[in-house]
């Protein structure tokens, strides 16, 4: 019983999704939010507010900063966490360093 | 993998390839503001050199980083990113906003030295991250 009340909730999440699956705009539409409101402003004034003639630096490492120190602290997460797992294991003679 | 790796062929060749590897990282990074390239690629491409060298030369030649150093290294890249986000910060910005920055240069120039700093930062990060990895792997047999 209890998986048959499972299986309704996700299939009518699965449903909605679909149903929603319609109004996303296609890839390159020109008259889409993203398209209309942040981008053009990038493209327009990117260039000469940030110094840099590649796009996708300006977006990167100015206008989106942050969201790539993110990334950075995320790859340095992941580096102590493999220092942390792989450093622990017993070697051949079994004592842990 | 304490042993070398390599053999003349490969240690000839790696001694013409590193160098290039490292000026060719230093390009990505400083180049990263007109052609595509940045901190991560650069990073990746220092940390291929290391690990190339670490692969044909083995442990101990002299030119490898240790663990110690290498989180040292991405600890340092991590450092330089977060301390100019702080420094616009203490110069009145909102957190990264490198025109707060106290140089006495034009607006867009000095977006592009906070830029390339930050850049900078990454390059360091990914560099030590991934050498730091490879070395745990080798070691760990």
């Amino acid at each position: 019983m209890k998986g048959r009340i499972e299986l309704l909730v996700l299939i009518t999440l699965a449903g909605l999704l679909f149903l929603a699956l319609d109004e996303i705009p296609v890839i390159g539409d020109p008259e889409a939010p993203p398209s209309t409101h942040v981008s053009p402003r990038y493209i327009e004034r990117g260039p000469s507010e940030t110094g840099a003639k590649n796009m996708v630096t300006a977006v990167l490492a100015d206008y989106r900063g942050f969201d790539t120190f993110g990334e950075l602290v995320v790859i340095f997460t992941a580096g102590l966490a493999c220092l942390l797992i792989l450093d622990a294991v017993p070697r051949n003679d079994g004592e842990i360093e | 993998m304490k042993d070398r790796f390599g053999s003349n062929v490969l240690e000839a060749a790696s001694r013409i390839l590193v160098p290039f590897m490292l000026l060719f990282a230093v390009y990505v990074v400083i180049h990263g503001h007109d052609s595509p390239g940045g901190g991560f690629q650069g990073g990746v491409i220092c940390a291929a050199a290391f690990i190339l060298v670490r692969l044909v030369r083995g442990r101990g030649a002299g030119w490898e980083l240790s663990c110690s150093s290498a989180v040292v290294l991405s600890c340092t890249g991590v450092g330089i990113f977060a301390g100019i986000g702080l420094l616009s910060l203490v110069f009145g910005g909102n957190y990264l906003d490198y025109g707060a920055l106290p140089f006495s240069l034009e607006p867009a120039v000095k977006r592009a030295m906070g830029t390339l700093g930050i850049e900078i930062g990454i390059a360091l990060g990914v560099t030590g991250v991934l050498t730091l990895i490879f070395n745990l792997l080798a070691d760990s047999d």
